[in-house]
C-alpha cells in the first residue's frame, strides 16, 4: 500500500491542457444548441468499433491515459448505448456489423452526436468498399464530425470530440 | 521423437528461411499431418488458393515444428469434391476449413459446415447446452467498453459458465480480396492494418515474402531496425496490457501508470521514428526512414526507465492480494490442453508450449541478439502476466542492445517488381504470437492471392476451454489476458 501511495505522489499529475476545436472537421451543423443545452460539459461516449484494424482503437484507449485525461474535461466513456449522448465509431462498417451499428444508432436517445474516426471511418480508407465492407460510416449512420488520420492521434481524437460539443 | 518423412523431403520456399513444401495427395495430406503431430508439431495456417489458367486449386497447411513452417500442398483437381478435415488431427483446423469454404467454396469433407466468416440472415446455429438450472447469457457483438466486436454466448449455472461458444466475423471486411486489388510493392500497407496492434509484424512478414519473391535481402542496417520496431512494438502492447489486466482485476492504479509508461514510450517512439504507432515503417527493401538521430538517445533512456519503472509495479501486483487472488487460478489451461488444441505464441508460453521463432527460428538478426525464451507450466491469468512482465524486461533488454549494436550503412535498398508467379512465406514472431503472410504473385508484379494468418485464429477456441468452471464476472479479465485480435482472425 505504501509503495502504491508512493509511486502516486512522486509521479504527481501529468495531464496536460486540451487541443483547441476545428470547425473544419464538421461534416453538419445539427442542433449544437440544442445539445450543449442537455449536456452542459458533462458527455458520455459509446465507442463502436464497426470493422477497425483496432489501430483507432489503441489511440481511443490513449484518452483514457493520465497525459491526455479526457474524463478530467467530463467526458467519459460509458457501456450502453442507451447511456450515451455521442458515438465514437471507428472502421469501414463492415457488412456484418452494419446492422450491429444501426441498432446501437437507434437505441442512443436523442438529441445525439456522431464522431466518425480515422481515414477507414471517414472515407472507407484503404479497405473502401467491397462486398464485405459497405466504406464509410456516414454510409450507414449520419455522421456529425470527422477525424481523419490512420490511426489519429490523441489530440486530433479530443479535438474532433471537443468540435462536436462546441456552438 | 522421430524426425517425420514429411520433413525431410520437404524443397525450400522464397521468403522466410524456416519455410518449407512438400506436395501431397489426399492420403498423404493426413498420413504427414499425423506424422507432425505426433513429432511435436502444431497447425500454423491452413487456406486454399482457386485455380488459374495455369493451376489448379490447392489447399495449404503450414505446421510448426522446431521453428520451421513446413507446408503441405494438396491440388484439387475437382473442385466439386472435397479434402479431407485435419480437425481431427489439429482441432484449430476446423474453423480455418470453414473460412476457407465461405472464401473460395473449396470445401472439406467435416461435419462442421456451419458458415464462420460470411454471416447470413438465417441466424447462426449455437449448440445448445440444456438441463436444470441452464442459462443462455447472449453477448455482444458490441461490447461495453473499447474492444472490438464479436459475439459470446454462455451456458451456465447459477455464475458457474459450462459452455462458452463464439461467433466471430463481425469485422470481415474483405481483407484478402482487397489484396488482390493491390500490386505487391503496395501490400505491405494493408498487411500493416490487418491487426493495428500487430502493424510492425505483418509489415516485416509481407515484405520478407516479397524480399523473397524479388530475391534480394535488406540491408543490414534495415533488418537491425526492423528488430527494433518489433520490440517497441511488443513493448507498447504489453504495457498496454499490463495496465488493463490491473483494472479488471479492480486496481485502476495499474491502469493508469502502465498506461502512462506506454503514452511517454510512444511519445519517444515517435521522436525517433516519427510515428506513433509504426504502421508504415517497414516498406520493401528495408525502412520507410532511417532512425532519427536525435531521437536515438531519449529512446534508450525511456526503454532503459520503462524496465525498472516495470519492474516496482511488478512488485505492487506482487503485493496487492486483490490482485493476486483474481489472477492466481483462473482462465487455467494446462499444458497437456495446450498442447492438444495447438495453443501458440504468448498465451502458449504460458501454458507450457515454449515456441518463440525469435529463438527458434533463425532469421536475422535475431540470430544474433538471441533472445532469452520465457516460458511457464501454470497456464493462469498469472502466467499470462508473468510472461508478459518477464517478456517485457526481455524486450527492453533487446532494445538496449539493437541500438547499441546497430550496424551503420543504408535503410533501404529498393525493390524491383518481381516478375515471376511464385509462392512466398513470411514468418514473424509478433507480440501475440507467430504471424504469417503467404504472397503469391501473379503477373507483372500484381498479387494473385495473399493469406495473413494471425495466432488468434488457434487460440480463441482455447478460450472457449479456459472459461469453463470459471465465473461470469471473469470473463472479461480472462479474455484480457489472451488479448486475441477480431481483425486480424476475421479479415
Ligand atoms: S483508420 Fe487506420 S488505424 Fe484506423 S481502423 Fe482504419 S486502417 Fe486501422
Amino acid at each position: 500500500m505504501l509503495k502504491t501511495l508512493y509511486t502516486i505522489a512522486s509521479i504527481g499529475i501529468v495531464s496536460e491542457p486540451v487541443p483547441p476545436t476545428d470547425v473544419s472537421l464538421r461534416l453538419r451543423e445539427a442542433l449544437q444548441s440544442e445539445i450543449l443545452d442537455v449536456l452542459g460539459r458533462a458527455l458520455c461516449i459509446r465507442h463502436v468499433d464497426a470493422g477497425s484494424c483496432n489501430g483507432c482503437e489503441l489511440e481511443i484507449h490513449a484518452l483514457n491515459n493520465p497525459i491526455y485525461n479526457l474524463e478530467g474535461q467530463g467526458i467519459r466513456f460509458v457501456a450502453s448505448p442507451r447511456h450515451a449522448d455521442l458515438l465514437l465509431v471507428t472502421g469501414p462498417v463492415s457488412v456484418n456489423m452494419a446492422e450491429a451499428l444501426r441498432r446501437t444508432y437507434d437505441a442512443t436517445p436523442d438529441p445525439k452526436l456522431v464522431v466518425a474516426v480515422g481515414d477507414c471511418g471517414c472515407t472507407g480508407g484503404i479497405f473502401g468498399e467491397n462486398y464485405a465492407s459497405l466504406g464509410r460510416v456516414s454510409n450507414v449512420i449520419p455522421v456529425d464530425v470527422v477525424v481523419p488520420g490512420c490511426p489519429p492521434s490523441p489530440e486530433q481524437l479530443m479535438q474532433g470530440i471537443l468540435t462536436a460539443i462546441s456552438t | 521423437m522421430r524426425t517425420p518423412g514429411a520433413t525431410r523431403q520437404a524443397m525450400p520456399i522464397p521468403g522466410s528461411p524456416s519455410a518449407a513444401r512438400i506436395s501431397v495427395d489426399a492420403a498423404g495430406w493426413i498420413r504427414a499431418a499425423r506424422d507432425l503431430a505426433d513429432a511435436g508439431g502444431c497447425l500454423l495456417s491452413l487456406w486454399a488458393t482457386r485455380p488459374s489458367s495455369t493451376a489448379s486449386a490447392m489447399v495449404r497447411a503450414a505446421v510448426l515444428i522446431d521453428g520451421r513452417a513446413l507446408l503441405l500442398e494438396l491440388s484439387i483437381a475437382d473442385l466439386a469434391l472435397s479434402y479431407p478435415s485435419l480437425r481431427e488431427i489439429f482441432p484449430s483446423a476446423g474453423r480455418m476449413q470453414r473460412a476457407a469454404f465461405d472464401l473460395l467454396d473449396i470445401r472439406s469433407d467435416d461435419a462442421d459446415q456451419r458458415p464462420w466468416l460470411r454471416h447470413s440472415d438465417e441466424g447462426y446455429a449455437f449448440i445448445r447446452v440444456e438441463g436444470e438450472g441452464v442459462h443462455e447469457i447472449p453477448v455482444g457483438p458490441v461490447h461495453a467498453g473499447i474492444i472490438e466486436p464479436g459475439h459470446f454466448r454462455f451456458s451456465t449455472v447459477g455464475e458457474k459458465v459450462l459452455r462458452l461458444e463464439q461467433r466471430l466475423g463481425y469485422v470481415h471486411k474483405g481483407i484478402e480480396w482487397r489484396f488482390e486489388q493491390m500490386s505487391l510493392l503496395e501490400g505491405h500497407r494493408l498487411a500493416a492494418r490487418v491487426s493495428g496492434d500487430s502493424a510492425v509484424a505483418y509489415s516485416w512478414a509481407y515484405c520478407q515474402a516479397l524480399e523473397g519473391l524479388a530475391g534480394v535481402t535488406p540491408p543490414p542496417r534495415a533488418l537491425w531496425l526492423r528488430a527494433l520496431c518489433l520490440e517497441l512494438e511488443r513493448l507498447q502492447n504489453h504495457l498496454g496490457d499490463l495496465g488493463a489486466l490491473g483494472n479488471d482485476a479492480g486496481f485502476a492504479f495499474g491502469l493508469t501508470q502502465f498506461s502512462r509508461l506506454k503514452e511517454l514510450l510512444t511519445r519517444a517512439i515517435e521522436a525517433a521514428l516519427g510515428r506513433r504507432y509504426l504502421m508504415d515503417t517497414i516498406v520493401p527493401g528495408g525502412m520507410a526512414s532511417d532512425l532519427r538521430e536525435s531521437g536515438e538517445g531519449p529512446l534508450a533512456n525511456c526503454v532503459a526507465s520503462i524496465a525498472q519503472a516495470a519492474m516496482k509495479l511488478r512488485g505492487i501486483y506482487d503485493d496487492h492480494g486483490g490482485v493476486r487472488d483474481r489472477f492466481a487460478g483462473a482462465g487455467c489451461v494446462e499444458p497437456i490442453l495446450a498442447r492438444r488444441l495447438g495453443l501458440i505464441g504468448l498465451a502458449g508460453r504460458a501454458s507450457g508450449q515454449a515456441f518463440d521463432l525469435r529463438s527458434d527460428g533463425a532469421w536475422a538478426p535475431y540470430d544474433e541478439l538471441a533472445p532469452v525464451k520465457i516460458a511457464r507450466e501454470e497456464g493462469d491469468v498469472a502466467a499470462r502476466v508473468a510472461v508478459r512482465f518477464d517478456e517485457l524486461q526481455e524486450s527492453c533488454r533487446l532494445i538496449g542492445q539493437i541500438l547499441g549494436m546497430l550496424p551503420p550503412g543504408p535503410w533501404l535498398d529498393p525493390v524491383g517488381i518481381p516478375y515471376g508467379q511464385a509462392l512466398a512465406i513470411g514468418l514473424i514472431e509478433g507480440w501475440r504470437g507467430p504471424v504469417m503472410i503467404a504472397l503469391e504473385s501473379g503477373p507483372n508484379g500484381t498479387i494473385r492471392r495473399c493469406h495473413p494468418q494471425d495466432p488468434s485464429w488457434q487460440n480463441w477456441p482455447v478460450l472457449e476451454h479456459a472459461i469453463i468452471g470459471n465465473i461470469v464476472p471473469d470473463f472479461p479479465l480472462i479474455n484480457k489476458s489472451f488479448n486475441l485480435s477480431y481483425s486480424g482472425h476475421d479479415l
